[in-house]
């Protein structure tokens, strides 16, 4: 049953027997399913505008066809980097400002009282409201797009932060007290680590926020971007583009959202049980 | 007439309340309860859920401050919690980020001792509890018993001069909670740190100590302390020994037949082993 039946605890082999092997067997890759309704979408696609009757619908070669034309002038390179450029500022702002905020709601009864009903407020509205007003206070410009996805991931981001201040287990504090730690040390050493896990959730949903806001405003009024190449495209009919931008929007945030799943699971791989 | 405790004890309680006010009324979790504990005692704390007995060890800690009476470590009067008095919880309470050493080395670091030093009594507490080929390993690849090991060895390192003990066993299983209490019992004999140990289970509590603390809830009381004159070191010989049965019957006894009429109906303790069933898990 259990190894500790044996009286000589300093036996590594007892010791080694005891210990607890996590993922002891890969699980059978996903991929060939992935692949698999890779081809089964893009063929319903493909099956659903060739049997339309509306010309309009563009099938998958046309789609492809067109976004190799927007790569080839250079269309689509220079409208994402632009997008990307925005949302990056946005939500790099917009966290760095969203974890302090987060900390000093989750630690001081002060700062949790002076910016919590804001916070819980704003929350309510949605990003995309706020945009008429930005647009006419900052213009069109990057200024006011930057504000808008600075908001959105700033909302996202410091609630979560704040809820992961809450949670760190009190135990795990008196832990650090009893051992001689001050205030200091307990918040860089226990409160910090603790809460980064909720931190990654919130970065996470501020991306997906940060980018919704982007595209929004970028279809309402922008000289650049992929919201403005699909309003562009819109004026033409030209469905293929529209929905190049649209793979492309997906695309770019589905590869951010991984890169800040592998950072989480690199920085917290020392949890238990996945946040 | 007695040397003043003062002096002698290295714990000293006296008069000391706690009560918490809500919204419900007031909870007297602990009554006005004195006990002195002399330097290299190991006492144990058994008594029904609500009995205050982790309440007091939180005053001794200086995680709580009591309402009323004071408490004294080493004739001063607690004012928080310190490195003097090391704590071993019953939920590992240890850091999940930081490896087994790292978190040996947690107490260390904040008396700024330097990397070598750290690493060098790190290991040491590590040998001490067996864990010396586990240094690297993160809490969530130790059993539960290693884990309490990590803690126990975390506690030691920064050399307390009393450790505090809140039911650390409770959640190991029978066969590894002997296994560790004879560790502590061999750990205790090479340190001669002043022990205080809260437990559920009365073979535990009668095996490990040289006086057993028997207290009552509602409010919370001290209603009996039992010495233990079996000599240490103590084994499986002396658990099974007719001395040990007759202690344990008188811990069992006052754990159970005091105003056991009066809450058995309210508060049922399922969580105190009965002597049949822990008897046999000593084999």
């Amino acid at each position: 049953m259990t190894p500790a039946m044996t009286h000589s605890t300093s036996d590594p082999a007892v010791l080694a027997a005891e210990i607890v092997t996590p993922e002891s067997e890969p699980p059978a890759s996903m991929l060939p399913l992935y692949l698999a309704t890779l081809l089964l979408g893009l063929g319903l696609w493909w099956l659903a505008s060739a049997r339309s009757a509306n010309a309009l619908v563009p099938s998958p070669l046309q789609v492809a066809v067109a976004g190799w034309e927007l790569v080839r002038d250079g269309t689509l390179l220079a409208n994402a980097t632009a997008s990307l450029g925005r949302v990056m500022a946005g939500f790099v702002l917009g966290v760095a400002l969203a974890i302090p905020a987060g900390f000093l709601m989750g630690w001081y009864r002060l700062a949790r009282g002076l910016v919590e009903p804001w916070v819980q407020f704003m929350r309510t509205v949605p990003p995309l409201a706020l945009i008429p007003l930005v647009i006419v206070i900052l213009g069109i410009g990057e200024d006011a797009k930057v504000f808008v996805i600075f908001l959105a991931s700033f909302l996202a981001c410091v609630l979560a932060t704040y809820q992961g201040v809450r949670n760190v287990d009190s135990t795990l504090v008196n832990a650090a007290r009893v051992l001689g730690a001050g205030d200091f040390t307990i918040f860089r050493r226990v409160v910090v680590p603790a809460s980064t896990p909720f931190i990654f959730v919130g970065m996470r949903v501020a991306l997906g926020s940060a980018w919704a806001t982007l595209v929004a405003s970028e279809l309402i009024a922008a000289p650049t971007g992929l919201g403005r190449m699909m309003q562009v495209a819109t004026q033409f009919l030209q469905t293929d583009r529209i929905v190049v931008g649209i793979i492309m929007i997906g695309l770019l945030g589905f590869l951010m959202d991984r890169l800040l799943l592998w950072a989480e699971r690199r920085l917290t791989a020392w949890q238990e049980v996945r946040a | 007439m007695n040397t003043p405790p003062v002096n002698e004890a290295a714990i000293s309680i006296r008069n000391a309340s706690k009560v918490y006010s809500s919204a419900r009324g007031r909870t007297v979790s602990l009554d006005r309860v004195s006990l002195d504990i002399a330097r290299g005692e190991f006492i144990t704390l058994v008594g029904p859920s609500g009995c205050g007995k982790s309440t007091l060890l939180n005053l001794i800690g200086g995680l709580l401050m009591p309402s009323s009476g004071e408490v004294l470590v080493d004739g001063r009067a607690v004012t928080g919690p310190g490195p003097d008095r090391g704590v071993i919880f019953q939920q590992y309470a240890l850091f999940p980020w930081l490896s087994a050493r790292q978190n040996v080395e947690f107490g260390l670091r904040i008396q700024g001792l330097g990397a070598a030093e750290r690493a060098e009594r790190a290991q040491h507490y590590l040998r001490l509890v067996g864990l010396q080929d586990f240094g690297d390993a993160l809490p969530k690849e130790l059993s539960g018993g290693m884990k309490q090991r990590c803690a126990i060895a975390r506690a030691y390192a920064v050399n307390p001069s009393l450790l505090l003990m809140d039911e650390p066993f409770g959640a190991l299983d029978a066969l590894t909670r002997v296994q560790m209490q004879d560790d502590l019992l061999a750990t205790w004999q090479q340190e001669r740190k002043t022990v205080v140990f809260i437990t559920h289970d009365v073979d535990e509590a009668v095996y490990l100590a040289s006086r057993v603390v028997v207290m009552s809830p509602r409010p919370g009381r001290i209603s009996e302390i039992i010495d233990v004159p079996l000599p240490y070191p103590r084994d499986d010989e002396l658990r099974l020994s007719p001395a040990f049965a007759e202690i344990r019957a008188r811990v069992w006894r006052g754990v159970h037949h005091k105003e056991g009429a009066a809450h058995a109906t309210t508060v049922p303790s399922p969580a105190i082993d009965s002597p049949t069933t822990s008897s046999q898990g000593d084999n």
